[in-house]
């Protein structure tokens, strides 16, 4: 494949040194990922093969700002089957991991990350249905460790990815 | 008896009560004793690890440690939190430098990980400790009639490297738990297939083309019902029935029924002992074909 410009070197190495993306440099470009997506089998918006291309060309800015890397449902079937042993799926992560940095966090994302927040919950719990425990034969819920989990999110540094989010706008 | 940790998640608490009552209930008949722990928190699925991969490797973590301090293995009902904590005991167990890290995180909440205790999904759990004999022998409902489409979701399965659960291409497991309750697992295009599930809220468009695929291949197949183990393909797969409807204008009306929810039904449980009004597709027709 081509070779990155001299300036645009430096985006692999960081990918490489991010959790989750330490194989990128290894793809060869075969395309067994793009064939194995089901994604791609219905939107021409997402092709893990060219996602790759692009950050080993180096082109930073085009991936975290665009739409692409978050279009992958995680479904690990290109990883299974990438014959260099790319870890496809955990590079998208490592990819959104670094556009999270930058506060670039779609909105649902941002909700995932209140509730985790807040109530230790990313899908938050119906009043509804808490009542109605007793009378379908279920037990009480017990209390979530919110108190544990906001000292586990702050020594991780998660609490200020909100805080990025407010600072790009 | 055997004693779990039961990780309840968010999702199946939340919206999903059939689901952890089948579930309650088919273990406890079959002796498994299910504990609820306190202090537990979300699992920190794909929504997290997408924010930060290092965070949700502690907060699954943490969670692992709550059980650890019990004494006792994890057993899941979401496939989602069993991917998120079987992915994070696995690898930190073999990555000396990752779980250093985590636990210098852990530490702030007073917790230490240890790589004690293992993260069991409950298939794996009526694999190991009831087996498909105990399960056969087990059987009082004759649901010979059914003919199912199994469908596992993607992360009972992958990545195998650290999930360790069955073949990623060729999965056995989840179709001979079915067949040995009696009923019979069928065939369907593209059964490994992911439901799309985890698009919804970001790009709602791709995920329902997706589930469309899912739902057409297993009513072209001539199943009577669809049997998930993932709260997240459930909710895609008979919710999405409603959107594929108002979407495409096509009306499939195929159950879509958890697996505790069958084997609580193969086990004598009755209907009204479960929870089917919390379906969207009614799954009377299957019912009827059982009774």
């Amino acid at each position: 494949m081509e070779h990155p410009k001299p300036e645009k070197k430096g985006f692999p190495e960081e990918v490489r040194h991010k959790l989750g993306g330490e194989t990128i440099t290894l793809c060869y470009q075969c395309g067994t990922c793009a064939s194995s997506c089901p994604v791609g089998k219905v939107s021409e918006k997402f092709n893990p093969r060219e996602i790759i291309k692009l950050a080993l060309l180096g082109e930073r800015q085009e991936i975290l700002s665009g739409d692409a890397i978050w279009l992958c449902c995680s479904c690990y079937n290109c990883q299974e089957r990438c014959p260099q042993k790319v870890e496809i799926a955990d590079i998208m992560y490592a990819l959104r991991n670094i556009a999270m940095k930058e506060g670039k966090i779609p909105p649902i994302y941002a909700e995932f990350a209140n509730g985790l927040m807040n109530e230790g919950r990313i899908v938050p719990l119906s009043k509804f249905l808490e009542k109605k425990r007793p009378e379908l034969g279920l037990p009480p819920l017990k209390p979530a460790g919110v108190e544990a989990l906001k000292k586990i999110l702050s020594a991780s540094g998660f609490d200020k990815i909100q805080q990025k989010k407010a600072e790009a706008k | 008896m055997t004693s779990y940790a039961l990780f309840l998640g968010c999702t199946i608490p939340a919206r999903q009560p059939h689901y952890e009552l089948a579930a309650r209930k088919s273990l406890t008949k079959l002796g498994v004793e299910l504990v609820d722990l306190d202090n537990m928190t979300c699992c920190a699925p794909p929504p997290v690890q997408s924010i930060d991969l290092e965070t949700g490797l502690s907060v699954a973590a943490y969670n692992i440690c709550l059980a650890e301090e019990a004494d006792l293995d994890i057993i899941t009902l979401c496939t989602g939190c069993f991917e998120s904590l079987a992915i994070a005991n696995n690898l930190l167990k073999e990555n000396e430098k990752l779980k250093t890290r985590v636990n210098q995180i852990l530490s702030s909440a007073g917790k230490e990980f240890k790589g004690s205790k293992e993260v069991k999904h409950y298939l794996h759990v009526l694999m190991t400790d009831i087996g498909l004999d105990g399960l056969k022998k087990s059987v009082t409902k004759d649901l010979t009639k059914l003919k199912v489409a199994s469908f596992s979701g993607c992360h009972a399965l992958r990545p195998s490297a650290l999930l360790k659960f069955d073949d990623p291409e060729n999965p056995r497991k989840f179709d001979e738990l079915i067949n040995a309750l009696g009923a019979k697992s069928i065939w369907y295009r593209n059964k490994l297939k992911c439901c799309g599930g985890l698009l919804r809220g970001y790009a709602d468009d791709i995920a329902l083309a997706i589930a469309r695929d899912k739902i057409v291949n297993t009513v072209k197949a001539g199943a009577d019902c669809i049997i998930t183990l993932c709260p997240f393909c459930f909710l895609t797969l008979d919710m999405g029935q409603f959107l594929i409807k108002s979407t495409y204008k096509e009306e499939y009306n195929i159950p879509v029924l958890h697996y505790a929810e069958l084997l609580s039904l193969a086990l004598g449980m009755e209907p009204k002992e479960l929870a089917f009004d919390f379906h969207k597709i009614k799954v009377d027709s299957i019912l009827t074909k059982i009774s």
